[in-house]
């Protein structure tokens, strides 16, 4: 077990080297060159040049990224140019954002998914089993910033029973755990949770049935073993492949959240990237992907873990 | 497996059933008449179907421009004589809009989905029949497009690039290339094991021949039925890089966009303000069911 992980550990670092690559790039596929963004067009050509020296861009590109990986491995991501704090600590904070609202989201859509699934599965009467078809169908389907315009429709204006916006009071400087946030969280919330709760659920309605048609479970059956004894049996088959897919939602859901952060004016970091677009705050754009990709690796290689120790038949190379 | 999502993964293998090339008609027409039989599927198809063409007849369809505003007719509500579907925030009609607005949003969806259907499908081919070095390089590649959520890898693309159309739909070519390229390895790798292309081998044929008569044959439908089931997730993604001001410019009709410049009409409009969004949500389920319906008739096992 122990040896598996290590092997999947090493096999990440040439990924991971890709993946570095590729957020080094994200900056100069940006039209014109990275200085453009922080100087005026206007500038004289001393000044560009001295900026270009100090940043490092008079260098070749295979230097500067060797410079820039050297320093980010160092956890220093540099400076954001729009608020001139360190990028790492602007990450940071929006990032416990970003995680608060993916746990609130993945719990929701998870569980919901692990029982309509499951009940479509093991439904004797078709209705109960179109009807979960078609909520995953939508949850699928459902452009969820549209959603998310919706409950803020019904929910604030129309109703006005649930904040529009924010992350709590207006005077709040951090998420708590009280009721004036935890209002502010529904919304998002659900919008956020449809997505996963689609895929899962197809996934598990699926997985559970094909279990169910085993032989094993006819077997279990023909012994005497009670009902709910066999849906343990069941479940535990059909976790791994489950499993799988809900580490990815997961990951896409916190990659994934800055359309809803947007709506919402959550501060997390797809509310952070989008402000860093906009501002052309080339660092901040590049530390946010940077660490979200780092984290959905980090996520996907705990899953594959987690898949190995519920099913000891899988048995990787 | 949940094959078809929002977030292109690829959880497990879709298993190829082997068919010699002589049973190629034969399989297609078995098909067709499946898909005849399936009333879900022609319905989506008609609505699609209606959809593109009045895109593409916008202009000969006797509606009011949609670029013409006015101060004076702002967020007119639903139901207003000359304009049943209302004004938007510059006094422009909604319907004429809404229909233009099918335009860019379709073609937005489809065209990265073909694109990365010839080249991933390409690579995927190419890794799968080739194998070896050929396919490590090609699948280390993918896996480096993998470590990003795709949501993401498309935004910070587009946010590095810019905003504009084609910015838009070269990255999310790129977001949809992995996927492909993906599943066309995994079912080609599977076909090249079967005994009938060993047979083709043993019997001379060009590495080319059997790719073209005996591989494609096989994969081709997998495939297809894999890349459709990723145009739902294409509209809404192209949809949602226009709602972050990321794709299509202001002011070019596009669902996306439309829907962020109506956010402000929440609360004078809110019923106005959500249109745009159902247009996106009926697009998305048309093409998500019709994708369901192709598996099932060209019985695909996912």
């Amino acid at each position: 077990m122990l040896l598996y992980a290590l092997r999947r550990l090493i096999y990440l670092i040439p990924v991971a080297f890709g993946v570095s690559l590729l957020v080094f790039a994200l900056v100069h596929l940006a039209p014109g060159d990275p200085i453009s963004a922080i100087v005026p067009p206007d500038a004289p050509k001393e000044v560009v040049d001295k900026l270009k020296e100090y940043y490092g861009f008079d260098k070749p590109l295979p230097v500067q990224y060797l410079r820039w990986l050297g320093v980010t491995l160092t956890g220093d991501l540099g400076t954001s140019i729009g608020t001139g704090r360190s990028v790492a600590s602007e990450v940071g904070s929006a990032f416990g954002n970003t995680i608060i609202l993916a746990i609130a989201a993945t719990s929701l859509a998870f569980t919901l998914a692990v029982i309509l699934g499951t009940a479509a599965a093991y439904a004797k009467s078709r209705i109960v089993d179109r009807l979960v078809t078609m909520i995953s169908l939508i949850g699928v389907s459902v452009p969820h910033f549209w959603l998310a315009i919706v409950l803020v429709i019904i929910f604030a204006v129309e109703l006005g029973v649930l904040p529009p916006m924010g992350i709590g009071p207006e005077n709040s400087t951090g998420w708590r755990f009280d009721r004036a946030h935890l209002a502010h969280m529904v919304l998002p919330t659900i919008a956020l949770s449809v997505i996963p709760l689609g895929v899962v659920t197809r996934t598990v309605r699926s997985t559970v049935k094909e279990t169910l048609s085993m032989e094993f479970v006819t077997a279990l059956q023909a012994k005497g073993m009670r009902d709910s004894r066999i849906l343990f049996h069941v479940l535990k088959n059909a976790a791994p492949t489950c499993l799988a897919v809900m580490g990815l939602q997961a990951g896409n859901l916190i990659g994934g959240s800055i359309l809803i952060e947007t709506v919402f004016a959550w501060p997390g970091t797809g509310f952070l990237l989008n402000s860093a677009i906009f501002r052309r705050d080339l660092p901040i754009l590049q530390g946010t992907t940077l660490v979200l990709a780092g984290f959905f690796m980090l996520l996907n290689l705990t899953v594959d873990i987690i898949q190995t120790m519920v099913d000891p038949r899988i048995k990787r190379g | 497996m949940a094959l078809q999502s929002p977030s292109l993964d690829v959880g497990g293998a879709i298993l190829v059933k082997p068919t010699p090339a002589s049973a190629g008609r034969g399989y297609w027409q078995s098909v067709g008449r499946r898909l005849r039989r399936d009333p879900v599927t022609l319905i989506c198809a008609a609505i699609l179907i209606l959809l593109v063409l009045a895109s593409i007849a916008a202009p000969y369809l006797y509606l009011a421009d949609p670029y013409k505003t006015s101060m004076l007719r702002r967020l007119y509500p639903l139901g207003s004589p000359n304009h049943w579907l209302g004004t938007d925030e510059l006094g422009r009609d909604m319907f004429a809009r809404l229909i233009y607005g099918g335009r860019l949003s379709l073609f937005m969806g489809v065209t990265p989905v073909v694109c990365a259907l010839l080249i991933g499908g390409s690579l995927g081919i190419l890794a799968g029949f080739v194998g070896g070095k050929t396919n490590m390089a090609i699948m280390r590649i993918m896996d480096v497009f993998y470590a990003f959520p795709s949501v993401l890898l498309a935004i910070s693309l587009s946010g590095a690039m810019g905003a504009g159309t084609e910015n838009t739909l070269l990255s999310l070519t790129l977001v949809f290339i992995p996927p492909i390229c993906r599943v066309s390895e995994s079912v080609t790798t599977q076909v090249r094991g079967f005994d009938f292309v060993d047979a083709a081998k043993a019997s001379g044929a060009s590495a080319f021949t059997i790719v073209r008569v005996h591989v494609l044959g096989n994969v081709l439908g997998p495939i297809l039925v894999y890349a459709t089931s990723l145009i739902s997730v294409a509209i809404i993604l192209a949809a949602g890089l226009s709602f972050l001001g990321l794709g299509v410019k202001p002011p070019e009709p596009e669902w996306g966009l439309m829907l962020n410049t109506l956010r402000q009409a929440i609360y004078v409009n809110p019923v106005l303000a959500a249109l745009p969004g159902v247009m996106i949500f009926i697009t998305s389920i048309c093409f998500n069911l019709m994708s369901d319906g192709l598996r099932a008739a060209m019985d695909v096992k996912a």
